[in-house]
């Protein structure tokens, strides 16, 4: 997977959290990975169709999950608020991948975004070859986030990259 | 959240009214409190395109709020629907998609601004003062109340 569907993601990412946080926060770890993807806390799932095909999941320790959901809400939430902390895992998702899309979009890719589902079963499905997936840890005041992208290029996109090697 | 001089209907003081339209009931909650917390009220929501046209025909708000990804019907066909019938309607969709041919889509099908998520509080303020105009009116040295 290429640096320039990525570094969006971790853009918005840093932007997104920052802001709904008000604190910093920083990306703890990168990896690349082929096995199924197991859950770790709340996770929401959005699929790309177009020039740019896949789906990332956006997971949040639940710890993390409930301040988050406390912060943006401007209420005290408890663990036992599963629907609004759910709700809110899914919109973080849903502004972080979407300043994402806006921007690879706007660098000319073409593609049309589902919105967020909760991604409730314990493991993902394998990611291949050409939908290799990114892991990126991002570590907050709050706990650790998520952000599992497994992204291909699809058409046009597919034979610009090609050529460009 | 900051305190927010009173934005009221210019013909007859009162609370501009507000329809909300996201499928998440999250950001429905986050956005009725902004716009609260601006001297508004919400007189209804909805969670997907085609309960928005048939909401804002029963209620007929000042302004609509409008999300674009939603399931069903998505907000910049409904934006579409309502102006045709109501060329008068007030409609900012409000979405975390925020590029260049989305927003031109929706400005061309008769929104009347766009804002990209997370939303700032002060930015939808001067976005909302700007949509009513002369229809509204900014009451100075009366809070909104609702801030936090």
């Amino acid at each position: 997977m290429r640096m320039e569907l990525i570094q969006p993601f971790i853009n918005s990412a840093d932007a997104v959290l920052a802001q709904g946080l008000e604190s910093p926060i920083s990306i703890e770890n990168l990896s690349m990975e082929q096995e199924a993807y197991r859950r770790k806390g709340i996770a929401a799932e959005v699929c790309l169709m177009g020039e740019i095909e896949g789906r990332i999941i956006f997971d949040v320790d639940l710890g993390a999950a409930v301040q988050l959901a406390s912060r943006l809400a401007n209420v005290a939430v408890s663990e036992t608020d599963e629907e609004l902390i759910r709700e809110a895992v899914c919109e973080l998702a849903n502004q972080i991948i979407g300043n994402s899309i806006t921007t690879l979009n706007d660098q000319g890719f073409h593609f049309h975004v589902r919105p967020p589902t909760l991604h409730t079963s314990e493991q993902g499905s394998k990611s291949s070859e050409d939908t290799e997936a990114l892991v990126m840890c991002f570590n907050t005041s709050s706990g650790n986030v998520f952000m599992n992208v497994a992204l291909r290029y699809h058409g046009p996109a597919y034979e610009r990259a090609v050529a460009a090697g | 959240m900051e305190k927010f001089a009173p934005v009221k209907r210019s013909e007859d003081g009162q609370p501009v009214r507000y329809l909300i339209v996201d499928d998440s009931v999250f950001a429905r909650k986050n956005l009725a409190r902004m716009v609260e917390s601006f001297g508004g009220q919400v007189v209804g929501e909805a969670g997907d395109g085609i309960s928005a046209i048939s909401e804002y025909e029963r209620l007929t708000p000042d302004i609509v709020l409008m999300d674009i990804t939603m399931p069903q019907m998505e907000g910049i066909e409904a934006a579409e629907k309502i102006v045709r019938d109501h060329p008068s309607a007030r409609i900012v969709m409000v979405s975390s998609v925020g590029y260049q041919e989305n927003i031109v889509a929706a400005l061309q099908r008769g929104a009347r601004h766009f804002v990209q998520k997370p939303v700032k509080p002060e930015v939808l303020y001067e976005v909302i003062k700007y949509v009513m105009r002369d229809d509204g009116t900014t009451v100075h040295g009366a809070g909104a109340g609702a801030g936090a």
